[in-house]
C-alpha cells in the first residue's frame, strides 16, 4: 500500500483536480441528464418516474402540434447548407491562398479569421440588423438594384432561408486554417513527379491535394455538423419569439421546454435525441470518409 | 504547389480572394461604423460607409446603462477565472496522462475524451439544479465551476506533451529533481506555446459563451457581456446607437486580443485537431 502511495502517488495528485471538476459538472450531470429525461422533475419535489416511463420522449415529440418534428427538419435544413458551403469554401480558399507567399497567406488567414473571434450572438445580432426589413443593409442592396425591400426575417416562407444565408456567407475561418495547415505538409516531390507526367493544376489540386487531405476534411466535417446541429444563439438574437414554427431549432426547442416552462424531463429528452444525431452522425461520416490513403 | 498561372488566371484569383475578404469582414465593419455614428433613434436606410466618426452612442450607452461596466467586470473575471484554472488543471493532468504510467490512466482518459462528444445541452438541466441546490444561480461560481470543466484542454495538453522527449524528464530526475520538481522545472516552461494557445482559446470562448450565462444568470448587475448586450436589445429597441455601440463594445476586446496573439491563435487552432 504505501509502495503504492510513493509510486504512483503524484500521478493521482496531479489528475486529481481535473478528474474531480470533470466528475462532478460533466460525468455526474450526464448520468443524472439520462436519468431525468425519464422523470417528472422539480426543483421543490425532485424527481418521480414517468408512466410509461418513455413518456417524455413521446412529449417531447408531440408537444404542440410536433413543433420538435419541424425543429429537426429546420437543423438538417440548416446544416446541410452550412456545412457543404463550410466545406467547399474552406477548401476552395485554403487552396487559393497555398500558393501565396508566407506573408500574404498569413494575412489572408488572419482576415478570414478575425470575425470568428467575436461571439455568435453578436455575429447573429449584426446580422439581425442587416437584415431589418426598414434600414437594414440587405434592403438598401436590392434598392440600388431596383428591387422592392423583402421582409428577411419575419417572412416565415423565408425567414430559415435567410439565417441559412448568414450563416453561409460567414467565411469558414476554422477549416481555412486546417485544410491550410494540411496543405502545407503534404510533400513537394509528389507535385514534382505528378508535373514530370505532364498534370496541370487543377489536375494536380484534385488527385493530389484534395486526396491528401481527406482526413481533414472528414475532421472538418463533424466538427461543422456537430457546430450547426447545436445551433442557437444565431436564432435566438435573429428571431428571438420566433417565426411560428419556421424557425424552430433543437436546441431553441430545448431551451424553450427547459428553462421557459422549466419542463426538465422534456427539455433532457430532446438534448438526448440530439445527442444520438451526433453519434450517429458522427459514425457515419467516419465510415464514408475514412482515409485510405497514408503519406 | 509551384504558381504556374497567368496573367488573367491571377487575376481571378486576386478578385476571388478580395472578394471574400470583404464578405467576411463586412459584417463587423458595419456594425463598427453604425456605433461611431451618432445615431439617435432608427438608423438611415443609406449605411454611411464612411463615418463622421462620433462617440455619441458609447456616451450614451455608458451613461444610460450602468450596468454596463458590471457585465464587462464579469465577463473579465469568468474568463479570466476559468482560464486561470485551466492553465495549471490541464497541464498537470495532462503531463500525468501523456507521461506517467498509472493504473486507471486509460479509463480516465478514455471516459474524458468519450465525453467531449456529449453536447452540453445534456447538462443544462442537471448543470441548473446542482447549481439551485448550493445556491450558485446568479452568482459568477455558477458559470466558473462548471466552466473548469471543459474536457477539451486535457486532450490538448496531453498531444502537445506526448511530443517532449523522456529524456529530459528521465534527466532531470537523476539531477535528483522530485516529482513536482520535474513538472515545475522541465515540463511547465516547455509546455509554454500549448499554455499559451490553451489559455488565448479558453478565454475567448469564455467570453463569448451565451446559453448557460442567459439561462443560470438572473439579475441585470450580475450579467456577462454577452446576457447583457443581447438584453439591450428589449430595453432601448428604439434606439438603436447604443445597442450598435454596445455590441462593438463587447466585441472589440476579442478583436484586439486576436490582433496581438494572432499566432498562437492560429496555432491553437491547428494544434487542436492534430490527431493522436
Amino acid at each position: 500500500m504505501v509502495n503504492f502511495v510513493r509510486k504512483h502517488g503524484w500521478s493521482y495528485l496531479f489528475v486529481l483536480p481535473s478528474m474531480l471538476t470533470f466528475s462532478v459538472f460533466v460525468l455526474f450531470p450526464t448520468l443524472w441528464a439520462f436519468v431525468i429525461s425519464f422523470q417528472k422533475y422539480s426543483l421543490v419535489r425532485g424527481g418521480a418516474w414517468m408512466d410509461p416511463i418513455y413518456q417524455n420522449y413521446v412529449d417531447a415529440f408531440t408537444r404542440l402540434n410536433g413543433v420538435f418534428v419541424s425543429a429537426i427538419q429546420n437543423t438538417l435544413i440548416y446544416s446541410a447548407f452550412t456545412v457543404t458551403s463550410s466545406i467547399v469554401i474552406g477548401l476552395v480558399l485554403a487552396s487559393l491562398i497555398q500558393p501565396l507567399s508566407h506573408r500574404m497567406r498569413t494575412f489572408f488567414r488572419a482576415a478570414y479569421y478575425l470575425p470568428a473571434v467575436t461571439s455568435s450572438l453578436i455575429v447573429g445580432m449584426t446580422w439581425a440588423y442587416i437584415y431589418n426589413a426598414q434600414w437594414g443593409f440587405a434592403n438598401y442592396l436590392l434598392r440600388l438594384v431596383g428591387i422592392a425591400p423583402v421582409r428577411w426575417l419575419s417572412n416565415p416562407d423565408i425567414a430559415l432561408g435567410s439565417i441559412t444565408l448568414s450563416a453561409v456567407l460567414t467565411v469558414p475561418a476554422t477549416a481555412i486554417v486546417l485544410y491550410s495547415a494540411a496543405m502545407g505538409s503534404i510533400p513537394t516531390e509528389y507535385y514534382e513527379a505528378a508535373e514530370l507526367d505532364g498534370a496541370g493544376p487543377i489536375r494536380k489540386w484534385w488527385n493530389i491535394t484534395v486526396p491528401l487531405i481527406k482526413s481533414t476534411t472528414l475532421y472538418l466535417v463533424v466538427l461543422y455538423t456537430i457546430a450547426s446541429f447545436e445551433v442557437f444563439e444565431r436564432i435566438y438574437v435573429m428571431v428571438p419569439s420566433g417565426v411560428g414554427n419556421s424557425t424552430q431549432t433543437i436546441v431553441t426547442q430545448i431551451y424553450n421546454n427547459g428553462f421557459k416552462d422549466l419542463n426538465f424531463g422534456v427539455a433532457s429528452a430532446q438534448a438526448f435525441v440530439l445527442f444520438v444525431m451526433i453519434g450517429v452522425l458522427a459514425v457515419f461520416q467516419f465510415r464514408a470518409l475514412r482515409s485510405d490513403v497514408e503519406y | 504547389m509551384p504558381a504556374t498561372r497567368s496573367r488573367s488566371q491571377r487575376m481571378l484569383v486576386w478578385t476571388a480572394l478580395i472578394a471574400t475578404t470583404i464578405i467576411s469582414l463586412f459584417p463587423m465593419y458595419w456594425l463598427f461604423v453604425n456605433a461611431f455614428t451618432a445615431i439617435r433613434g432608427t438608423p438611415p436606410l443609406t449605411p454611411l460607409l464612411w463615418p463622421e466618426w462620433s462617440l455619441d452612442n458609447f456616451g450614451r450607452l455608458l451613461g444610460g446603462t450602468k450596468n454596463y461596466t458590471n457585465w464587462m467586470i464579469n465577463s473579465l473575471l469568468v474568463a479570466g477565472g476559468v482560464t486561470s484554472f485551466h492553465m495549471i488543471f490541464d497541464t498537470l493532468s495532462g503531463y500525468a496522462f501523456a507521461k506517467k504510467q498509472f493504473p486507471g490512466r486509460d479509463l480516465m482518459f478514455w471516459l474524458v475524451i468519450s465525453t467531449l462528444m456529449v453536447p452540453i445541452h445534456v447538462t443544462l438541466a442537471p448543470l441548473f439544479i446542482i447549481s439551485n441546490q448550493f445556491k450558485l444561480l446568479d452568482t459568477l461560481w455558477a458559470l466558473i465551476l462548471p466552466g473548469t470543466a471543459q474536457v477539451f484542454g486535457i486532450f490538448l495538453m496531453r498531444q502537445y506533451i506526448q511530443t517532449l522527449p523522456g529524456e529530459l524528464i528521465d534527466a532531470a530526475r537523476i539531477d535528483g529533481c522530485g516529482e513536482f520538481g520535474v513538472f515545475w522545472n522541465v515540463i511547465l516552461p516547455l509546455c509554454k506555446p500549448a499554455i499559451a494557445a490553451l489559455a488565448i482559446f479558453t478565454f475567448v470562448r469564455n467570453w463569448n459563451e451565451f446559453l448557460w450565462p442567459v439561462i443560470a444568470l438572473n439579475r441585470p448587475q450580475n450579467y456577462t457581456l454577452t446576457v447583457g448586450v443581447a438584453n439591450l436589445q428589449g430595453e432601448f429597441m428604439t434606439d438603436y446607437g447604443i445597442i450598435f455601440a454596445g455590441a462593438s463594445l463587447a466585441a472589440i476586446p476579442m478583436i484586439v486580443f486576436f490582433l496581438v496573439f494572432q499566432n498562437y491563435f492560429l496555432e491553437g487552432v491547428r494544434m487542436g485537431a492534430v490527431k493522436g
